[in-house]
């Protein structure tokens, strides 16, 4: 069944939406969703690595022998990994910080790998392009949704850039529990069962 | 010096679970836990490859590339190490440890995308180890991973008997349990 152009785009949006459709790379959906600045800043440079390796793959696909692709996938990601690592260190460095080690990680994160393997070395490059943005945004999104949530209910305020801004009055007594870990797995937890329940046909 | 060595050993393995405070691994930690069997294997392959990982990549990053000045390509050269070695550890079995192999072999391909395994050498790297407490923390690490890991495959065999609310079956409750766990490890916070 082929798809048009303008779904191969969308699915990325809600359909097949990473990490709640897909479970794929949950790593650093756990890890940076703490405040809403981190989560978006990951989003795009998740976004950046998915479109970039994807066009890459795409485009080789005829000249990369099967035995070694996953090796060959790996070199394409861990390189536009490093371009992003050093644009980040030079113009955000203080993202770049509080990112940390998961900037790195977005080599071994399975979005880039997964689409590479099941979308990008079968299709051309117009498609995978689309597929990889549209992933890419929608896993931006989902990381922000995520975080708006737990930032908002663990501090009363959301960082939309550099400095929080309150959202919630003073009077409100802050959910620590949320930014740490155990917080984490349960929030994505639930926030999963109710993307199931919502996209119950 | 060996008391170091305990204490760093024993932040490793609880206060800093790979797994559960660090949020590193979970692919494979929600994959392979629906079974003891695989549980115990993913473990076991991950602290086998770990320790082989985080010493090739600290001698590559303090003789190679510190020396020549390419720091920038530590995550490509660690990434295609890691990559390198998994595919190498993977022959050698199939050759001459056969036994070993069938225990361990379909979990090695899954590790080079583990991402706790760049995970722990980057972390070797970042907090400027030395080389013994390099050896103690790709030891430790992968065994908090594999504590977890099983501490977990033995709570989710329990859940598949129980009667979940569907939108929740399978990954969900996991993830919710993985928070309880989580928690218990979380008390170990504040100890060293």
């Amino acid at each position: 069944m082929a798809k048009t152009l303008t779904q191969e785009f969308t699915k990325g949006l809600w359909a097949e939406i990473p990490p709640f459709r897909l479970v794929l790379g949950l790593c650093p959906t756990l890890a940076i969703t703490n405040t809403v600045e981190n989560a978006y800043g990951m989003g795009i440079a998740v976004t950046f690595v998915l479109t970039f390796s994807n066009i890459l793959i795409s485009a080789l696909r005829k000249i990369i022998p099967p035995k070694v692709r996953i090796v060959a996938f790996i070199v394409a990601i861990a390189t536009f990994v490093c371009v992003v690592e050093l644009v980040m260190q030079a113009y955000t460095y203080s993202l770049f910080m509080k990112l940390g080690i998961y900037i790195p990680l977005i080599v071994v994160n399975c979005i880039p790998m997964g689409r590479a393997e099941a979308f990008a070395s079968r299709y051309g490059i117009v498609r995978s392009t689309l597929d990889g943005l549209g992933l890419g945004i929608g896993y931006t999104l989902a990381l922000s949704m995520l975080a708006t949530f737990r930032e908002i209910i663990a501090t009363g305020s959301i960082t939309l850039y550099e400095k929080p801004i309150a959202v919630l009055g003073a009077s409100f007594e802050p959910f620590k529990f949320l930014v740490a870990a155990p917080g984490a797995f349960i929030c994505l937890g639930l926030m999963l069962g109710i993307m199931n329940i919502l996209g119950k046909k | 010096m060996f008391s170091d060595l305990a204490v760093l050993m024993f932040s490793c393995v609880l206060i800093n679970n790979i797994l559960l405070i660090q949020y590193l691994g979970n692919c494979p930690f929600l994959g392979t836990s629906k079974r003891m069997e695989t549980a115990t294997g993913m473990a076991m392959a991950v602290v086998f490859v770990l320790v082989l990982a985080g010493i090739i990549t600290w001698l590559v990053e303090w003789y190679v590339l510190g020396p020549f000045d390419l720091k920038y390509l530590r995550t490509m050269a660690f990434i295609l190490v890691i990559a390198a070695l998994v595919q190498f550890v993977e022959m050698f079995l199939k050759k001459s440890i056969p036994t070993l192999y069938t225990g361990l072999g379909i979990y090695l391909p899954l590790i080079t995308t583990n991402c706790a395994v760049l995970g722990v050498c980057l972390i070797n790297i970042n907090e400027n180890y030395d080389f013994f407490k390099m050896v103690v923390s790709s030891f430790a690490y992968p065994v908090g991973f594999g504590l977890a890991l099983v501490l977990f495959a033995g709570v989710r065999e329990r859940i598949l008997l129980a009667r979940t609310p569907k939108p929740f079956q399978d990954t969900a409750i996991g993830l919710v349990t993985a928070g309880m766990l989580s928690l218990t490890f979380f008390a170990f916070k504040g100890w060293v």
